[in-house]
């Protein structure tokens, strides 16, 4: 997928005045926020899983190539194929090889991030095949043209009155205006894609080095239509996301449902170990599974390793406030709100994403909901220091930095000049607000700058201080 | 350098070190994960009866093997489906009343009913396992309208940690499928909506 974060100022102000949009977002705000709450305070363990959940990620990454390799080997064990892929192009390439060498027509999709992560889609679709995502989110988004705005709700900015016109006209059937009619008509349409499929792609949540198998969580159960009835299962998926045993995916599973939709477990999680075996009546006859790099083994090296323990619940989005109030197609790649904007610049370049990092207020809502306890805060702040370093912010921002530390390591002038400008804003602040002022437009164009008292904090903290 | 020695590389070099030696590599065999587990007070059986009821599960109790065509039948009059089901391998022996029609295949685009077996149950969700293989298709779970599942009383494990060394035990099936109640989806405006493509309906017979 082609990377538009440049354009996030552009993108959010068109967002912030798409009347649709604003109300799907304040739909799912109150939904997701709710729920998540609800099921953390039902389960007295939740902050002990939390912090366990955070040292186990970072036990596995700190011996991730152990994990890998041992995954790898069950793998094939069990009669499945690994293929490595360092970047997208690579992982696009192993993909069309095994559709093409089994002259594949038709795609049948489960929904999976690293998919549009490496542009697969597109791929599939200029070399001929058929691709049809069957997650209803995917499918809606799909037939839109659209990218997620989500990584677990793709659809989550549309409305039913959009779903029910873009049925209606890429079914050619009469518009279906309930949430049951519209689900129905999906599940008919789609039915058959499930039985025609030559080959179906799945993600991968977690990777089991213990069994070698994959494992997805779904609710709708399309993943399983989809990897169970095409010929080959291709599995997409990451480095960072083996797990060493069954036990230690199930401390994962508890927190990912529960952070995620608000549900104590989703209604299907499936393990897949290796393609059909003797006896059985159904099931593909190849298992691949392709293990993507793109960025992550660089990550492991810094600060970002935390980053890495990251399992794709979407709490994070759900509780930001900038996500809230511009929705994820703003954020101009994949990944959207907090935890995209610390990946999108890591793996696409700090240049192609400067706005991400800076569209944060550092309220602290997601890291304080993270299930694995990412200090996302800390580290989209860490971003911005690398972006100053790099001299990739604006030069203006820059040269008003180094003026604002001539001052500030001088106490007696910084002092001087917060009175001259606490009184000169003071002057200028009509019952005390100020409408508009030079140089400060990017704030007063859209809200009032509120005056200050006509006195410094410290100038004040005297006065009392001295009345005492 | 091929791809898989080059992340694997990569992966070592920003960890700051070469491959693990024989000592690190025989402690983290050995390593036995030990996570808390969410405390649970409740009787196994009653616990997942509710819990598999909170998520639009139903369940029908009988006291005996003999009685499960007639809780099948039962079922199947109270929402008016034909008699025609997939039936897992396991339950071979049921003998099905006059003009009913069964067969043990994977279930076809149309089937609407199968009835089938599983591996064991999980309290703390009110989870259902199933383990692949000859006898139990992948598709019994997922293609019918409706899918009926026998489950003994026995079968019933308090935590997922409980079913995993039965798991082992049995062998890694190619599929394990956990299927908490009906397939459900919440893409059309976050309105909970049962039966997306799965099931829309998981009926547990519970014996004993």
């Amino acid at each position: 997928m082609e990377i538009r974060s440049r354009e996030f100022p552009k993108r959010a102000v068109f967002a912030i005045h798409d009347a649709n949009l604003q109300q799907a977002l304040d739909r799912a705000r109150d939904g997701f926020i709710g729920t998540r709450a609800a099921r953390a305070a039902e389960l007295p363990e939740f902050e002990q899983l939390r912090e366990e959940a955070k040292n186990l990620k970072n036990h596995i990454l700190e011996n991730l190539d152990f994990y890998l390799e041992k995954y790898e080997a069950a793998v094939t064990a069990a009669g499945g194929h690994v293929h490595w892929a360092r970047d997208a192009a690579e992982a696009r390439r192993i993909i069309l090889d095994i559709c093409k060498r089994r002259e594949a027509r038709t795609v049948c999709k489960g929904k999976s991030m690293i998919s549009e992560e490496i542009g697969l889609n597109e791929a599939l679709i200029d070399n001929g095949m058929e691709v049809v995502e069957t997650d209803l989110g995917e499918y809606i988004i799909q037939l839109a043209g659209e990218p997620p705005s989500h990584i677990i709700a793709p659809a989550v900015h549309k409305t039913k009155k959009q779903i029910t016109e873009l049925f209606a006209h890429s079914h050619n059937r009469p518009p279906k205006d309930t949430v049951p009619d519209l689900v129905n008509e999906a599940r008919e349409v789609l039915r058959g894609k499930f039985f025609a499929a030559d080959i179906g792609i799945t993600g991968g949540n977690f990777l089991i080095a213990e069994t070698g198998s994959s494992l997805i969580v779904t609710n709708e159960g399309n993943g399983d239509l989809t990897q169970t009835l095409g010929k080959v299962h291709i599995v997409t998926t990451s480095i960072e996301k083996v797990v060493p045993t069954l036990d230690d995916v199930t401390l994962l599973l508890r927190l990912l449902a529960r952070s995620a939709t608000g549900q104590e477990t989703e209604s299907y999680t499936t393990l897949s170990t290796g393609p059909r075996r003797p006896g059985d009546l159904d099931g593909p006859e190849e298992y691949h599974v392709v293990l993507v790099d793109n960025g992550r083994s660089k990550m492991l090296a810094g600060r970002f390793r935390e980053m890495l323990r990251c399992i794709r619940c979407g709490a994070c989005m759900n509780h930001c406030p900038v996500y809230g109030s511009v929705g994820g197609h703003a954020y101009g790649w994949v990944y959207p709100g907090p935890m995209g904007s610390v990946l999108t610049p890591l793996i696409k370049g700090l240049d192609n994403a400067y706005d991400l990092p800076n569209a944060c207020t550092l309220n602290g809502r997601c890291g304080s909901v993270c299930p694995v306890k990412i200090p996302l805060p800390d580290l989209l702040r860490e971003l911005r220091h690398l972006q100053h370093q790099r001299e990739i912010s604006p030069p203006r921002q820059r040269h008003a930095l180094k003026l604002w530390r001539f001052a500030a390591t001088r106490p007696r002038l910084y002092r001087l000049g917060e009175r001259i400008a606490a009184r000169a804003l003071a002057l200028v602040g009509k019952h005390h607000r100020i409408h508009s002022l030079p140089l400060a437009g990017g704030w007063t164009d859209t809200r009032d700058l509120p005056a200050p008292a006509g006195k410094t904090f410290i100038d004040q903290w005297k006065a009392r201080r001295g009345q005492k | 350098m091929n791809a898989r020695e080059a992340i694997l590389g990569a992966v070592r070099a920003s960890l700051g070190r070469g491959e693990l030696d024989a000592a690190r590599r025989a402690e983290l065999e050995a390593r036995v994960p030990a996570h808390t587990r969410p405390a649970i007070d409740e009787d196994p059986v009653e616990r997942f009866v509710r819990k598999f009821e909170s998520r639009a599960g139903t369940v029908a109790r009988i006291d005996d093997r003999s009685q499960i065509v007639a809780a099948v039948e039962a079922y199947r009059a109270s929402h008016d489906l034909s008699k025609r089901a997939a039936v897992g391998g396991a339950l071979r022996e049921l003998k099905w009343p006059r003009g009913w029609k069964v067969h043990h295949d994977p279930a076809g685009i149309d089937e609407a009913l199968s009835v089938t077996t599983c591996f064991v149950a999980v309290a703390e969700t009110g989870s259902l396992i199933f383990a692949s293989g000859p006898d139990n298709p992948i598709t019994h779970n997922f293609v019918p309208d409706d899918h009926i599942v026998v489950l003994e009383r026995g079968q019933i494990v308090t935590h997922f940690e409980d079913a995993w060394p039965l798991l082992r035990a049995h062998g890694i099936p190619r599929a394990t499928n956990i299927v908490s109640g009906p397939s459900r989806t919440a893409d059309v405006e976050q309105t909970i909506q049962l039966g997306a493509h799965g099931p829309r309906r998981v009926h547990v017979i519970l014996i004993g």
